[in-house]
């Protein structure tokens, strides 16, 4: 069964080439613009990674976060942080809130695919 | 026959070469190299001590009473520099911590930074010193009078009193006003410290030294052949043998030894020598040399005094005693006079008449110039360190109390101080001159001059006990020096006077009203000759003991006020307490930087003051810019620089006008201003000034804050398009067989991108330019509907992507303004885009519209042009209102969330609008959407 995951960012041209990158290397893909809209998919669709923004409108990626490392039934669910937030204090903050990795824009392509995978085979 | 042109051609030579040295240690120490910062110069300054009274006097002094007559006062000095040199360092390490300007200033300082001490010293030191004034004035213009007459050697029987202008000594008396006046008060600035001075003294030292040295080899080996046959020959004469049988009595032993006290406490309490010794000492460790060099000077200068003596007396002796009138009047004991036919001889002038006797032209004119010189380094540096007290803590004092004059609120007041220390020279020698002409013509160089020291002397308790007894007070020592200078009037003065006609001589035989135990010359009905007192001893001992008495008693039953107290500690313990610092002050005190700059550059002049200040800055990190209160060591920096202008105890009282500080200041501020009410003001307006200060220092962090706010968010918005355009660069790299459909669409977005990339460097540009004023406005006459309508083309892509529902409500009036089109369009390009990003995401609506409308104020009509841009998207909160056109602001629409861009947009857009002399603002409610108005003046 296809791996599922979550990309949330509000930048559409930002969502076109992950989403491409998942799909390409056989990723099942959905994504969100807002925190909100990430939450309820979390819910419903059980994503396995989340690729998540920080700097959203509204709700932000850090409680995000913070709200799906409170329910125990997530728990499963890695999250990696993809923020433009590159200062040092931003990625304490983001490693602090229990997240699997924290990668900063812009990324090479080749690394994020290959830290998606390594994250996703340990299971 | 040596012509008075001459001899005034080299007199006047001389003098300009001493200029010319003053001048160049001047330039030298302006270029940092000085020539006075080693310890021979040092000691070679301190030879100032080395008057007429030793060129001339001591020849006289030895002629009338042999070794015990001169030795020792220069006994005093070395005993003093060998023995007493913890002393003199100690004097000047303190005066070094506390920038003492002068002996004066010194003792003020001690008792509590007094005024009326100071002003008592200083009244003190002036009439004290007038005698020895006169002594130099005598000096030259009897050896004037001589050398013109060459080869004639005798001086008219009575001293001819010819009034004012026609009297040489007038003449001379002015002369050395004038070089006192140039030496000393050449420079604007009134600075402490005379290195161009203290250069021409030392080479002063070293002419007299020369001087006196040729004429002595001249007479041992040129007249006499060598010091045996000089001494065997001088020893056939019973006046000279009798000489040097000392008379060992009371007499010898407590003149000897009160000479030797004197000597002892002139060395470094004459006024020119503190200036010397202590004011412009460079470095302590030059005491360290001049300690045994300055001895061997005096050694020096004396080895010939003797032979001298010998030779005159040997050689007039002869003349008299061919003479019969004179013969029958030639006592048995030589009084220094000997009375021939022609006129008189003065013992005091030997060295000069004798080589004129001997037709020695050259040598005689380089012995008067030798004198001369002794005598004016004399004159002009007693004179210039008299002014600067007198001018300090008598005149300046006093000026600043007189409210009328409104000196507090003059600007620059370096140029009065200068003038009054011109005037005050100038009556210092007048003084001088008439102390001189009405009463010194008939007595010796050398018992002139003792009075001097007698009154010098009443600093010795004050300055010796202030140094080392913590517990002296300022009663202890006003009141010893009152009554110590008192008695010295009342001993020495007075007797003075009487004997020159002023006042009855029955006053010092049975003194005043008849009271005999109160004679002058007898207080208390002590038998001076039994005691083995003489005149000198009589009133040094009296006076020094009313003194000592009275300081000691007065300081045990009075008490300190705390600024005696701090200051009796920082004297006492000076080497304990203070490593030269500003910072390990004992103030607690604040003030406003600027205020203290103003009210150095009043005094110091505004150069000397930058200086000063950067140099403070430098050493203690100062930034001037930042911090703009004074700490307590700046304030005491200021202090001590003033206090180097005007004194310690005016520069306190200037210094604490403008500061801030625990409540003992205002006492005496408001005693010496005398304007209660304005002072209270002044503090309040000081107060209010160092809240504005906090605030604007408050200001200036968070500007820094947001300025590193705004690096970050710049960074985070350049990043957000660099990601997607990065990201798909690489995925149509990794992919040669993408499909060309995708392909097309992953590069017009990097395309879109890049353009966005571009726009926010242009923007972090732009912004650039308008923080340094750089922008250049092209301005024409323009239509504004060109505007808008040319700003909706470029952002028609924007709103057609979103879904915009845009209305347009352009009046059919014209709307013409004067303006630069470009930075327009950016204005509405800014405003539109900003409304398209926040506009609602389901149905985002935007309207633009523009009026005309008028504003009357008074009966002036103004008509502008009105245009808005209105979206419906989440509003902007009242309190966000304000601040989204500051800079570096991120409107954060919304109570959370993204910023809106990066904050730059509307700082931009504001600066344009107002450049063209309009104004905006923004309209709106949380999430009832925003309206944008701005205007533009119409043409």
């Amino acid at each position: 069964m296809k791996k599922k995951i979550l990309i949330v960012d509000d930048e559409p041209n930002i969502i076109i080439p992950l989403e491409f990158l998942m799909k390409q290397n056989n990723y099942d893909v959905q994504t969100a613009e807002t925190g909100e809209k990430a939450l309820e998919l979390i819910s419903s669709w059980k994503p396995d990674l989340i690729l998540l923004d920080i700097m959203l409108p509204g709700m932000d990626g850090y409680e995000v976060c913070q709200k799906i490392r409170q329910e125990k039934k997530f728990n499963q669910i890695k999250i990696v942080f993809l923020s433009a937030m590159a200062r040092s204090i931003d990625i304490a903050k983001g490693m602090g809130l229990a997240a699997d990795d924290y990668i900063t824009k812009p990324f090479a392509t080749d690394y994020v695919v290959s830290k998606i995978k390594e994250l996703l085979t340990d299971t | 026959m040596l012509e008075q042109k001459i001899i005034i051609f080299v007199s006047f030579g001389y003098m300009g070469l001493l200029f010319a040295i003053a001048f160049w240690g001047d330039k030298r120490a302006e270029a940092g190299k000085s020539i006075i910062s080693n310890p021979y110069i040092y000691a070679l300054s301190l030879a100032v001590y080395c008057t007429a009274w030793t060129f001339y006097g001591s020849v006289g002094a030895a002629s009338r009473s042999g070794i015990t007559g001169f030795l020792n006062i220069y006994l005093g000095p070395t005993l003093m520099m060998i023995l007493g040199w913890p002393v003199l360092r100690k004097i000047i390490r303190i005066s070094k911590v506390n920038r003492i300007t002068s002996i004066a200033d010194f003792i003020a300082s001690r008792y509590g930074k007094s005024a009326t001490i100071a002003g008592a010293v200083t009244i003190i030191a002036v009439l004290g010193i007038v005698p020895y004034m006169s002594v130099q004035i005598k000096a030259i213009s009897t050896s004037f009078q001589l050398i013109s007459q060459y080869p004639d050697v005798y001086m008219a029987k009575t001293v001819t009193s010819l009034p004012g202008i026609k009297d040489t000594a007038f003449f001379v008396a002015m002369l050395l006003a004038l070089f006192a006046v140039v030496f000393g008060t050449r420079h604007l600035e009134t600075t402490e410290r005379h290195e161009g001075l203290v250069a021409a003294i030392a080479f002063e030292s070293v002419v007299k030294l020369i001087a006196i040295i040729s004429v002595g080899l001249f007479i041992t080996y040129g007249l006499y052949s060598g010091f045996g046959d000089l001494f065997a020959q001088a020893s056939r004469v019973p006046q000279i043998k009798q000489l040097f049988v000392m008379e060992v009595n009371a007499s010898t032993f407590t003149g000897w030894y009160n000479a030797l006290f004197l000597a002892m406490m002139a060395i470094f309490l004459l006024p020119r020598q503190f200036q010397m010794i202590v004011v412009e000492n460079v470095d302590e460790n030059h005491l360290k040399k001049a300690v045994w060099l300055f001895p061997l000077y005096l050694l020096a200068i004396n080895i010939f005094v003797i032979p001298i003596a010998f030779g005159g007396m040997l050689h007039f002796f002869e003349q008299c005693l061919s003479e019969p009138g004179c013969r029958e009047v030639l006592p048995e004991t030589f009084g220094g006079i000997l009375k021939f036919e022609k006129g008189q001889v003065d013992a005091d002038y030997f060295a000069l008449t004798l080589l004129m006797a001997k037709k020695q032209q050259g040598l005689a004119l380089f012995t008067f110039i030798g004198g001369m010189s002794a005598a004016t380094g004399m004159v002009i540096v007693e004179t210039i360190a008299l002014s600067t007290m007198v001018c300090n803590d008598l005149v300046m004092p006093v000026l600043l109390r007189l409210s009328f004059l409104k000196l507090d609120q003059k600007s620059d007041l370096s140029r009065l101080l200068l003038i009054i220390r011109r005037v005050s020279i100038l009556l210092i020698v007048l003084l001088g001159y008439l102390y001189f002409h009405y009463v010194v013509g008939y007595y010796s160089l050398v018992s002139i001059g003792m009075i001097s020291f007698a009154a010098v002397a009443q600093f010795c308790p004050a300055v010796i006990g202030g140094i080392f007894w913590k517990g002296a007070t300022r009663s202890g020592a006003l009141w010893g020096l009152l009554t110590g200078f008192l008695v010295w009037v009342y001993t020495l003065v007075l007797p003075s006077l009487a004997q020159a006609g002023f006042l009855s001589l029955d006053l010092l035989t049975h003194g005043p009203f008849g009271i005999k135990l109160l004679s002058p010359v007898h207080l208390f009905g002590v038998d001076i000759h039994h005691m083995g007192f003489n005149q000198y001893t009589h009133a040094v001992f009296w006076s020094i003991f009313v003194n000592i008495a009275l300081f000691i008693g007065v300081s045990l039953f009075s008490k300190q006020s705390a600024t005696e107290q701090k200051q009796a500690t920082l004297f006492v313990d000076v080497f304990t307490h203070s490593v030269e610092s500003e910072k390990s002050s004992f103030w607690r005190a604040t003030a406003a930087v600027e205020d203290l700059r103003m009210l150095l550059e009043r005094f110091l002049g505004k150069s000397r003051t930058d200086d000063a200040l950067e140099r403070y800055a430098r050493e203690y990190n100062f930034n001037w810019d930042k911090d703009l209160i004074a700490d307590a060591g700046l304030v005491s920096y200021a202090e001590k620089l003033l206090a180097g202008a005007i004194g310690s105890a005016s520069a306190l009282v200037m210094v604490r006008s403008v500061v801030e500080e625990e409540p003992l200041g205002m006492e005496e501020i408001m005693h010496i201003l005398d304007e209660t009410q304005q002072i209270i003001i002044y503090s309040q307006e000081l107060e209010k000034a160092t809240k504005d200060l906090e605030a604007a220092n408050e200001r200036l962090k968070e500007f820094d804050r947001l300025k590193n706010e705004f690096i970050s968010t710049v960074t985070h918005e350049l990043r957000t398009p660099l990601t997607s355009v990065r990201a798909l660069a690489e995925i149509i790299q990794n992919n040669p067989d993408l499909d060309v459909q995708k392909h097309h669409r992953f590069v017009g977005i990097i395309i879109k991108e890049s353009e966005r990339l571009s726009r926010l460097i242009n923007n972090v540009l732009d912004f650039q330019k308008i923080e340094s004023g750089q922008i250049q406005w092209q301005m024409t006459r323009l239509d504004f509907r060109e505007v808008i309508e040319d700003s909706i083309f470029s952002t028609s892509q924007l709103i057609e992507e979103k879904n915009i529902d845009l209305t347009l409500d352009i009046s059919n009036q014209d709307g013409f303004v004067s303006g630069d089109k470009d930075r327009l369009i950016q204005v509405m390009v800014n405003l539109i885009s900003n409304a398209v990003k926040f506009c609602d995401p389901g149905y985002g609506k935007i309207q633009i519209g523009m009026y005309t409308e008028t504003i009357k104020t008074g009966d002036k009509e103004n008509r502008y042009l009105k245009v808005f841009v209105k979206d419906n998207g989440i509003g902007i909160s009242k309190k966000d209102q304000d601040i989204v056109f500051q800079k570096f602001r991120q409107a954060i629409a919304g109570s959370k969330g993204r910023p809106a861009g990066t904050g730059i947009g509307l700082t931009i857009t504001q600066h344009i609008i107002d450049s063209h002399g309009g104004r905006i603002w923004v309209e709106s409610e949380l999430e009832k959407g925003a309206t944008f108005f701005f205007t533009l003046p119409l043409l």
